[in-house]
């Protein structure tokens, strides 16, 4: 009996020892786990579903031409935070207890400001369980302001320096006399409301802003007596911060009353609002955005490509693929995927993109990249990609490099020692 | 404020407010009828939205406003006759329960089988944009909305007529109150309150139908309008078909120009002569504007109605 047991123990430590032994040989590879959080569910489901896609599609190219270093991969794990700020801060107790080091949320400000400093508070508290918050949509300046934080990284441009490219443009533009600020009442619509007003009262005073107005987040299904308070105003032009079915909701409340007014935009090519614009958007609808699918030379275009034929669906957030790719780079260059490391890598790192050269500033961990003003028209020329298969696309109207775009910032960081 | 832009939101709150009567009068009806609160009524409009998708997916928009609405009602009669039936027998409490597990149910349902973002249920394009005659008159008003309120006014009008002036109107109306007196006449009343109980689903369907493709068809939906056609009965009366037409009115235009409204209580007292300024205390309060806090309004209203008149504008049932 003892003999068999004895035999027994010694076969099973011999395979355990062996099966071991290959696991490391198979590759010494290693998996570097994202958080990507954002709503899968309720009013902004369809943006954050197909967000994620953009993000699969990411790591996916990442693991193939081993960006983040030989054996490195990466993997997105979904959390769906249902666009609420409570929601999220129970799910990063989740995130930690798997010891996932990396989280990416974009869907909106009113999340990634609690999450970031509920994510500077655990960093702290904890130095050994580091996560990076990776910000690829939340706009909000104070992020890289007044809030920021060296474990926060941003790769969307933010509010200001999105109004800074509007306008920009708007400088050019005479036959606009009167303006009507329209956002989501919110940090980021706020925001957005703030800016506007500077930044016109600076360089087109002679502009009248008619009307303003904050509604609920995600709430508000008819827009119609909004759209009859913008005609009462007189206005010409609409500035509004609005995205997902808030921007859908507003422009098919526009088109259907007849309301023809220009559109300034943050978000017209997020998911649903193409398809809501179609033909009464021609030549009224402008939006500022970091890409479009009609870009000169075309950027990004076999990405593009390859998501819509894959998923039937725009691929418009480039941010996705910036993210992750910078992520990759700065673990290569850091030799590690240890999240300390890795961020101080990452702060003022330089690198070549799709875009041309971007730089993740080190001051504010703000992502500098140039913008693009672009107007919605009929495809066609240099419009060589409609959007959600409407017939129309986006032409850019004004390209704005990015050392125009680039704002200053009163961040002062604090960092924790470095490794 | 000129004229056409009141007459525009008036028209707007009188649209939406018919929508919402076309969802409150089916569940006063079965509350009537029945005793029933309907929790899932909200759940049947939803459903209503998704077959009228579907339907449209496959036929077209007009076949599936007549199609999508039956479908609901045949839905909402099989759960009276295999499920609420069942419940009947003890009590009250026990079938609210069960529609209120109901209404949990379909909306899974729903996600599992159409997913969890919006459905693409559109408007058709026949009454898609602005009417001409009207844009000629300086007035723009949606196709759609004189469209949805044509319908609602045409359903109230034929359940008026079929209550009152037909003979099943009158058995039904007489089981509402006199139920083993019918019985004992021969009519097969448990039949009729399944009928009753299909046909407002029926209209809370027809509900979803229209009103799916003007807002968002989302499993979201039921929840968003479901708290608003409960404000809606209890501020008209458990019970009462006018009180509910009269109270889905005025939230309709209270939403309306509430929406459109920028008077605050800091500018109310600035009228008075009062100052007040960001230094003023509350001031977070005072500068609220009434279109800030329009979404509220309706619950305002109703715990208004609750401390002053809890039986509602026109409440028939004491209970």
């Amino acid at each position: 009996m003892r003999r068999i047991f004895i035999q027994c123990a010694a076969a099973g430590l011999a395979l355990t020892a062996i099966t071991g032994v290959t696991a490391q040989t198979k590759g010494g590879g290693q998996t570097v786990r994202i958080a990507f959080m954002d709503p899968l569910s309720g009013p902004f489901a369809a943006v954050g579903q197909n967000i994620q896609r953009h993000f699969q599609l990411a790591a996916e190219i990442v693991n193939k031409k081993e960006l983040a270093g030989p054996g490195v991969k990466f993997e997105i794990v979904p959390f769906d935070n249902k666009g609420s700020p409570q929601e999220s801060l129970t799910l990063l107790r989740s995130l930690i207890d798997q010891k996932i080091q990396y989280v990416t949320q974009g869907n909106g400000s009113h999340v990634a400001i609690p999450l970031a400093d509920a994510i500077a508070k655990h960093n702290e508290r904890n130095p050994g369980q580091a996560i990076v918050f990776l910000n690829y949509a939340a706009v909000d300046p104070d992020l890289t302001n007044s809030k920021c934080s060296f474990w926060h990284f941003r790769f969307d441009a933010n509010t200001d320096m999105k109004m800074e490219a509007i306008t920009e443009y708007m400088k050019g533009r005479p036959e606009i006399k009167s303006v009507y600020l329209l956002n989501q009442n919110y940090s980021h619509g706020q925001q957005v409301t703030r800016v506007a007003k500077e930044l016109l009262g600076r360089k087109r005073p002679d502009i009248k802003i008619v009307g303003e107005d904050l509604h609920p987040l995600g709430q508000v299904r008819d827009f119609s007596p909004y759209i009859a308070k913008v005609r009462a105003s007189g206005a010409d032009t609409v500035i509004t911060g609005n995205w997902g079915t808030d921007l859908t909701l507003l422009i098919r409340a526009a088109r259907d009353a007849g309301l023809n007014v220009n559109f300034y935009t943050y978000y017209a090519g997020v998911i649903g609002t193409p398809t809501a614009m179609g033909a009464a958007g021609a030549e009224l609808v402008r939006q500022v955005s970091y890409w479009h699918p009609n870009i000169e030379k075309y950027p990004a275009e076999d990405l593009y490509t390859e998501f819509k034929k894959k998923h039937n669906e725009e691929w418009y957030t480039l941010a996705s693929y910036t993210s992750m790719t910078m992520l990759a780079e700065a673990i290569k260059r850091a030799k590690s995927a240890e999240p300390l490391r890795v961020a101080y890598t990452m702060e003022g790192l330089k690198m070549p993109s799709i875009m041309g050269e971007i730089e993740m500033r080190a001051t504010d961990h703000q992502l500098q990249q140039p913008l693009f003003v672009s107007v919605w028209t009929k495809a066609g020329g240099e419009v060589k990609h409609d959007s959600e298969k409407t017939g129309y696309g986006f032409k850019t109207v004004r390209a704005i490099p990015t050392y125009v775009a680039s704002q200053p910032t009163s961040c002062t960081m604090q960092r924790p020692p470095k490794p | 404020m000129t004229f056409d832009f009141f007459l525009v939101q008036l028209l707007n709150g009188i649209s939406y407010g018919l929508l919402l009567f076309m969802l409150a009068s089916g569940l006063t009806l079965i509350f009537s009828m029945m005793g029933v609160l309907n929790f899932a009524h909200a759940s049947f409009y939803m459903i209503g939205a998704y077959f009228a998708y579907q339907i449209s997916r496959w036929v077209g928009f007009w076949p599936a406003l007549i199609l999508a609405p039956l479908a609901v009602g045949v839905l909402g009669a099989v759960v009276e006759r295999f499920g609420l039936r069942r419940v009947h027998k003890w009590g009250h409490v026990p079938e609210l329960l069960f529609t209120f597990g109901l209404s949990y149910i379909i909306v899974e349902l729903v996600q599992v089988i159409w997913g969890r973002a919006a459905v693409p249920y559109s408007v058709p394009a026949e009454l898609d944009g602005p009417i001409a005659w009207l844009q000629r008159l300086g007035l723009t008003f949606p196709k759609y909305r004189a469209f949805m309120m044509a319908v609602a006014v045409l359903m109230l009008v034929s359940t008026w007529l079929l209550l009152t002036r037909t003979r099943i109107g009158l058995v039904i109306q007489a089981s509402l109150t006199h139920p083993q007196q019918v019985e004992a006449l021969g009519h097969n009343v448990p039949r009729v309150l399944m009928g009753v109980f299909g046909a407002g689903c029926a209209l809370a369907g027809l509900a979803g139908v229209i009103g799916g493709n003007a807002f968002v068809t989302e499993p979201g939906m039921a929840g968003a309008v479901g708290a608003i056609v409960f404000v809606v009965i209890v501020f008209g009366g458990m019970g009462s078909l006018s009180g509910a037409f009269i109270a889905s009115l005025l939230l309709g235009l209270v939403d309306a120009f509430g929406k459109t409204s920028d008077a605050s209580i800091g500018g109310l007292l600035r009228w008075f002569g009062t100052t007040v300024d960001p230094q003023t205390f509350g001031y977070a309060v005072w500068k609220l504007t009434l279109a800030q806090v329009a979404p509220v309004l309706p619950f305002l209203l109703l715990v208004l109605i609750l401390i002053f008149r809890p039986k509602g504008l026109m409440g028939t049932r004491e209970d």
